[in-house]
């Protein structure tokens, strides 16, 4: 069997998966509704283009990033601060005007702490850096306070945020993936600028930052308070709903116009995911065989000769970090898009970090239709154990006493069966297929 | 090592120092020993033809090496012989697809490196040899870890071998200069009291004057008795004290003989020694 | 009289739990460090080992006191301890048995026991929360003061009141304790300096007859006994949550890293530095700044540098700084 037959097969078993949980309820394994096919065909996508980030990072480059649902979160923020309407009576001169000043005063002192550390020696750096810093601290919270007290006092319960600008919500997709290359920008100058890589802590941080500041800074876009209604590419169920063209036509196919106008949804959000993935697959495999996918190769098969020979292998790992980064900030823009919704407390790291993890070693570093299959195939299982597990476990203690505690309790607990699932599936993949479903050629 | 055929080991080229740390052994660890044969008569070490290597490529070819009760057998040969991999092998610390090593009388060739220490082998490494982050009195300490004897006598007979250790035995061995630290390598292998003591290039990176004083010592240890086998750069001088010398060529005995004889060898000597 | 009552302020909301959680962090990255040192990798399931063993140590506390044990002033938490040890390095032997050691044989690179080590993390991620549920938990009993805020006004005269909760003297207590012993046994014993020995140069190990396997399984005892002791004077001090202790890995490995990767000494350090920034950092310094300061300069402000919601901003920010100035981290580590 050739590689390209296995993987063909691979994807049409993964295809034969969601049609069956489309069409069948077999013994319960699946779910019989286009609806639940259609979720996981979305959230499997999705995930896809995050493992197809972090592929690029590991695979192309050996860099750990082990901070993805920061990029996610960071690009998740895009569809707020580009599509929603601007709050308009916040945007005085106390108010978001204040702030942005206050945010350019900030982004100017840490540009003059760098020029300091980069002029300056001994003694006298680290005074003036301290100096510089703390002043700073200072200097830019006098400003930013009171702009984010006006801006968090008008209407809190709507707003208390800047608003958005207003525009297309497809143009927040590539915003998103610009900011998380920023930040990607700022983490890869210092982490792989040391004299060895600190990647894997500087992203474990700055992940960890960027979500508590989505959570806590309402100015930015309401926080927990979340930000409802995002303007979507699609049209909106409701409106379908009410469209006599639609009802007519959903009634052709013998269905209800709310199953029909759901699904239709959920179908255009698939084909468009299904789109940007495969662009993205297909740029990414033009640049791998490009004299710059070459070069990156080169570097990760042998570092030293590659340095020997003058490439500068800490700018090509910082390039393929934003690339990555940038990857991940897309995909998470997408499913504010999708969501509608901006809801912070969500970005759990297990599920946007680790998980994306999982999905790139079960699909298969260093492939990136590996990384496509593992997404899909990791996202359909995180969505069926949490309906197996219950299942599972009311079938084994089917002998028990209803009634017992020790039932209770492990019936309670099915619903965590979903990350042991996880972690076995990554630890049996990582041992018996190390490599991953689709190896790298 | 970033690629690799073995897919465990390909770590795509990562060094990240946040989550990992470099210089892990080359020793499987996890391997247990298998049994001992008895196999009386013939020298008191007696590696035998020895094939193998460190992956699918052999680099040893039907290698033989024998060293009598206390006397000093050296290898010598060019760089990449494969005379550091032929003391690995006798000291089982590589998967040998042929040959045996028998020692005192007893097939060893299924045992591990540990358990070769404790039927009394001692080896010193030709490079990564003593544990810097720790003092030379620690090192030492080590050195006699299979020891459940009090071991205090051996370490002062090492610190009688090389003064200078004594003197700096609080210090960590890596920040001692190149030369004493082989000293705190040959003395940690001492202290086992082994019964063969096997030294790759004892004398690497040492000026001469060390150099003679590092070949005074080993003569003086093997006169207690301690058989040693010993691979040299510094060929002419190795085999003058040398009791049987092999010249290695590409993981292959070229030429065997007492010290003396190859040195007279005028074959040995062009190629070898160069004049 | 205003200055007594600054310091006690100080004293009562930043030097207190400040050191009691800088003790925990420390026992945390202890473990974390002896990991990197002798296995070479940083182990991501180590705040999960943290919040298994100290799950076990909660059965174990109902246990008691279900059968009407009680240690007095002492939290039954205390007895349930060695239990908890005993079940949690049982498990973390366990793995190392059925997952670690076929990577050990195959010389896998160590960033590869790093993702073994996420797989590791999911599972005992979902066993923690299937044995003990994801809700927040207390087990605390026993003496709640060794001093009452109350008392200590009344008995001083001052306005300010001290509370030393009984859970932050166990807590330090026991981490200097736990240090000592450590120390002790890492450069007095012979296992101990065959652990340093193996962590220094393996094969040499190999030829100086250690045996590795000994000297791997001793560590991830060692390592598992120290994450059961720091999680559960943690769960003791605040509470127990699962989720909690997964998020504490960043903590304790900004004090691990700032400290020196491989480097006890540095962990512990470490880990009182990471700790004293997010107090001193997330704390409201009003209080303490209105005894000192003359009435004209009083601040009207809370004097709050950065709201208690980015505590972990401040571990990351300390992480960043030392290894600008000093990549190998405060106390020379193994890294680099
Ligand atoms: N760890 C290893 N893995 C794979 N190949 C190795 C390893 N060590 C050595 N080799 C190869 O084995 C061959 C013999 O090396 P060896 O170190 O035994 O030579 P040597 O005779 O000791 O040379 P020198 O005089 O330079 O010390 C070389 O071709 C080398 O590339
Ligand atoms: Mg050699």
């Amino acid at each position: 069997m050739t590689a390209n037959m296995r993987t063909l097969l691979l994807f049409a078993g993964m295809a034969l998966l969601i049609v069956l949980e489309g069409s069948t309820t077999f013994l319960g394994i699946f779910g019989g509704s286009w609806n639940s096919a259609l979720f996981i065909l979305t959230f499997g996508l999705l995930s896809a283009i995050m493992s197809l980030g972090v592929n690029m990072q590991w695979g192309y480059a050996g860099l750990f990033n082990v901070g993805v649902v920061g990029f996610v979160a960071l690009g998740g923020l895009a569809p707020v601060l580009i599509a929603t309407q601007p709050v308009s009576e916040v945007w005085t001169s106390a108010g978001a005007y204040r702030l942005l000043l206050a945010l350019l005063v900030g982004a100017a002192i840490i540009g003059l702490a760098i020029t300091l550390n980069h002029r300056l020696r001994g003694r006298g750096r680290v005074i003036a850096l301290l100096v510089t810093l703390v002043a700073g601290f200072f200097i830019f919270r006098a400003i930013f306070d009171p702009a984010v007290e006006v801006i968090e006092a008008f209407q809190p319960a709507t707003y208390s945020n800047i608003g958005g600008l207003g525009l297309p919500v497809l143009l927040a997709w590539p915003v998103g993936a610009l900011f998380a290359a920023g930040a990607a920008w700022m983490i890869g100058k210092t982490a792989l600028g040391l004299r060895s890589d600190y990647l894997a802590i500087a992203t474990l941080g700055i992940a960890e930052i960027i979500v508590s500041v989505l959570k806590n800074e309402d100015w930015l876009a309401r926080g927990v308070k979340l930000v409802h209604s995002i303007p979507r590419p699609v049209p909106r169920e409701i409106d379908l709903q009410a469209d006599p063209g639609f009802v007519d036509f959903a009634a052709r196919f013998g269905t209800d116009p709310v199953t029909a106008s759901t699904i239709l949804v959920k179908l255009l959000y698939a084909l468009l995911f299904l789109a940007v993935l495969l662009v993205l697959i297909f740029a990414m495999e033009m640049a791998l065989k490009s004299p710059w996918g070459r070069m990156m190769r080169a570097i990760r098969d042998n570092e030293v000769a590659a340095e020997a020979m003058g490439k500068n292998v800490t700018g090509r790992h910082l390039q393929i970090f934003i690339l990555g980064s940038a990857v991940c900030g897309l995909a998470g823009a997408m499913m504010v898009t999708m969501d509608s919704l901006h809801n912070p407390s969500t970005y759990n790291p297990l599920r946007f970090t680790f998980l994306i993890w999982v999905m790139v070693i079960v699909g298969g570093s260093g492939n990136n239709w590996g990384a496509m299959l593992g997404g899909l195939l990791i996202s359909f299982l995180w969505v069926k154990v949490e309906v197996w597990g219950p299942a599972a476990l009311n079938f084994l203690t089917s002998g028990l006493d209803p009634d017992s505690p020790l039932r209770q309790h492990l019936q309670d607990s099915a619903a965590h069966m979903r990350l042991l699932t996880m972690g076995l599936v990554l630890l049996l993949v990582l041992r018996f297929s190390p490599r991953g479903l689709i190896p790298e050629k | 090592m970033s690629r690799s055929s073995n897919p465990y080991q390909d770590d795509r080229g990562n060094k990240d120092r946040s989550i990992t740390r470099e210089g892990k052994g080359e020793v499987d660890s996890t391997r247990k020993s298998g049994s001992t044969r008895p196999a009386p008569g013939g020298p008191f070490l007696a590696a035998e033809n020895m094939t193998g290597g460190y992956g699918a490529a052999d680099i040893l070819h039907d290698c033989t090496l024998t060293v009598e009760q206390g006397q000093i057998a050296v290898i010598v040969g060019p760089n990449g012989a494969g005379k550091s991999t032929a003391m690995k092998a006798v000291f089982g610390m590589l998967n040998l697809r042929g040959g045996h090593v028998k020692l005192d009388g007893e097939d060893i060739s299924e045992l591990t490196p540990q358990d070769r220490v404790a039927r009394g082998m001692g080896f010193v490494p030709q490079t990564h040899n003593v544990f810097p982050s720790m003092s030379v009195e620690e090192n030492l300490e080590m050195g006699a870890f299979i020891r459940t004897d009090d071991f205090k006598g051996t370490m002062e007979q090492v610190y009688d071998l090389f003064p200078i250790l004594k003197e700096k035995r609080r210090q960590p061995a890596g920040e001692l200069s190149g030369g004493q630290r082989q000293q705190v390598a040959v003395g940690r292998a001492l202290m086992t009291r082994p019964k063969l003591l096997m030294l790759d290039e004892p004398t690497a990176g040492v000026s001469p004057i060390v150099m003679d004083e590092l070949f005074d010592r080993i003569i003086e240890v093997a006169r207690t008795g301690i058989s040693i086998l010993m691979v040299e750069q510094n060929a002419r001088q190795a085999l003058e004290i040398a009791d049987r010398g092999y010249v290695l060529v590409q993981g292959a005995n070229r030429y065997t003989d007492t010290g003396e004889a190859l040195l007279a060898d005028p074959e040995v000597r062009r190629t070898f020694l160069g004049g | 009289m205003d200055l007594l009552n600054a310091i006690v302020a100080l004293l009562n909301f930043v030097v207190i739990p400040a050191t009691a959680y800088g003790a925990q962090l420390a026992l945390g990255a202890l473990g974390v460090t002896l990991i990197y040192g002798i296995l070479r990798f940083s182990n991501f399931a180590h705040g999960d080992t943290m919040a298994f063993g100290t799950a076990m140590v909660i059965l174990f506390t109902w246990l008691f006191q279900s059968m009407g044990i009680h240690l007095g002033p002492l939290p039954t938490a205390l007895l349930a301890l060695p239990f908890g040890i005993a079940a949690t390095a049982a498990l973390v032997l366990g793995t190392d048995r059925a997952v670690y050691r076929f990577y050990r044989k195959q010389k896998a690179a160590p960033v590869i026991l790093v993702i073994v080590s996420m797989g590791v993390m999911f599972v005992m991620n979902g066993v923690t929360r299937f044995i003990i549920g994801v809700g927040e938990i207390r087990f605390d009993d026993g003496a709640r003061f060794v001093i009452n805020a109350g008392e200590f006004k009344k008995s001083t005269g001052l306005a300010e009141g001290l509370a030393f909760r009984s859970t932050q003297a166990l807590t330090i207590v026991t981490a200097i304790l736990v240090v000592a012993a450590l120390f002790w046994f890492l450069n007095r014993t012979r296992t101990g300096k065959s652990m340093r020995a193996y962590s220094d140069n393996e094969d040499l190990a190999l030829l100086s007859g250690i045996s590795p396997e000994k000297v791997v399984a001793v560590t991830w005892t060692i390592s598992a006994a120290l994450a059961v002791i720091a999680g559960t004077l943690y769960g003791l001090d605040k509470s127990f949550k699962a989720f909690n202790y997964f998020q504490l890995l960043l903590p304790i490995f900004a004090s691990a890293i700032v400290g020196g990767l491989g480097s006890p000494l540095g962990a512990i350090a470490g880990g009182f530095v990471v700790a004293f920034s997010e107090v001193s950092i997330t704390y409201a310094w009003k209080k303490v700044a209105t005894y000192v300061l003359p009435e004209s300069l009083a601040p009207d402000g809370l004097m709050q540098l950065l709201s208690t919601d980015y505590k972990f901003a401040v571990s990351f920010a300390i992480l960043i700084i030392v290894l600008l100035f000093k990549p190998t981290g405060l106390f020379k580590g193994k890294s680099v």
